[in-house]
């Protein structure tokens, strides 16, 4: 009998140990705190612009995006926001290579390999542009943030990001310029 | 040999609820929170004295970019901001609602997920706050 009462606890606890584990689910702590570097980011993601007229640099913000050939998402201009998104090619030559070269290999030694199905084949890059006037009430800032997700040959996404590049930010704020300038000349 | 007999009923009944579990539809699971709504409320809603919705969801939106957040959708008549980041290979969403609270005070309320799991941890929501706070130069106040 005393081995019977034994079986019967024993069982118990295991089912309620299943059951508690089920109900844990292990998120991480702290991704709401803002990053060391936040302050870095914003230098590169934010521009001032001497005019306080946010119409005219929302509407060169929407020209750039259409000149880097993003496809507007959404938009709530009373607050500034423009939100856009392109596809592109993500192919990367190198990266092939090296996949079928070890294809190749494997194929040789016998056993078999898709490396090349995890090449990278495609992306959708997201931007987010805010336009706001600054503290002082004298200029515009512009901040854009940028990210990317990209799909492999057997489409599956193999990665997401936020772009930190600096030539990126510097590209878009470079054709935001020239195009607050061809628009103020009405071109 | 009776008492055997009484109790070895009760392993199979686990069992069976074990079993049959498993045939539920998962629409419900969609459903299902971990805290009650009350809660729920109080870990995700915070006030501040201030009447300047604008401002607010402006000082929102900065507060999200600094935390690295993509803004996707924004309306000022509804107060809602829409925004996602990146974590390796998880991705977080959140959406900011702000709201008027009587006549003097903005009640500001996050929800958030990470990946295909709502967040009802208070500290990272109570994270979000505090950087809020910085930004605004106001006190977030607990709502009861």
């Amino acid at each position: 009998m005393i081995i019977d009462h034994r079986f019967l606890k024993s069982f118990i606890v295991v089912f309620l140990c299943i059951g508690v584990i089920g109900c844990a689910a292990t998120l991480p702590k702290g991704f709401l705190k803002p990053s060391d570097d936040y302050l870095q980011k914003r230098v590169l993601q934010m521009r001032q612009y001497d005019t306080t007229n946010e119409e005219q640099i929302i509407t060169a913000v929407a020209g750039v995006l259409q000149d880097l050939g993003f496809i507007l998402d959404e938009s709530e201009t009373k607050l500034g926001l423009v939100s856009a998104s392109k596809k592109a090619d993500a192919t990367n030559k190198g990266q092939i290579a090296g996949a079928v070269f070890l294809d190749i290999l494997a194929a040789l030694g016998g056993s078999k390999s898709n490396a090349t199905a995890q090449c990278d084949k495609s992306q959708v890059v997201k931007a987010s542009v805010i336009t706001k006037l600054s503290l002082d009430g004298t200029k515009t800032v512009v901040r854009v943030t940028f990210q990317r997700i990209i799909w492999n040959m057997s489409n599956i996404i193999s990665k997401v990001e936020t772009i930190n590049d600096p030539e990126i930010y510097q590209k878009f704020f470079d054709g935001l310029s020239k195009a607050i300038f061809l628009e103020a000349q009405q071109i | 040999m009776k008492k055997l007999r009484r109790y070895s009923g009760i392993p199979f009944t686990l069992f069976l609820i074990v079993l049959f579990s498993g045939c539920a539809s998962t629409a419900g699971k969609a459903f299902e929170t971990n805290e009650s709504q009350v809660k729920l409320r109080s870990i995700q809603t915070r006030a501040f004295d201030t009447t300047d919705k604008k401002k607010m969801m402006q000082t929102v939106i900065s507060t999200m970019q600094d935390l690295d957040f993509v803004i996707e959708k924004a309306d000022l008549m509804l107060g809602s901001v829409t925004g996602s980041k990146f974590l390796g290979y998880a991705v977080v969403t959140m959406t900011v609602i702000v709201r008027p609270r009587g006549e003097k005070q903005l009640l500001v309320r996050v929800n958030a997920q990470y990946g295909v799991n709502s967040v009802e941890d208070p500290a990272t929501y109570q994270d979000f706050f505090t950087a809020l706070e910085k930004a605004i130069f106001l006190t977030a106040q607990q709502v009861d």
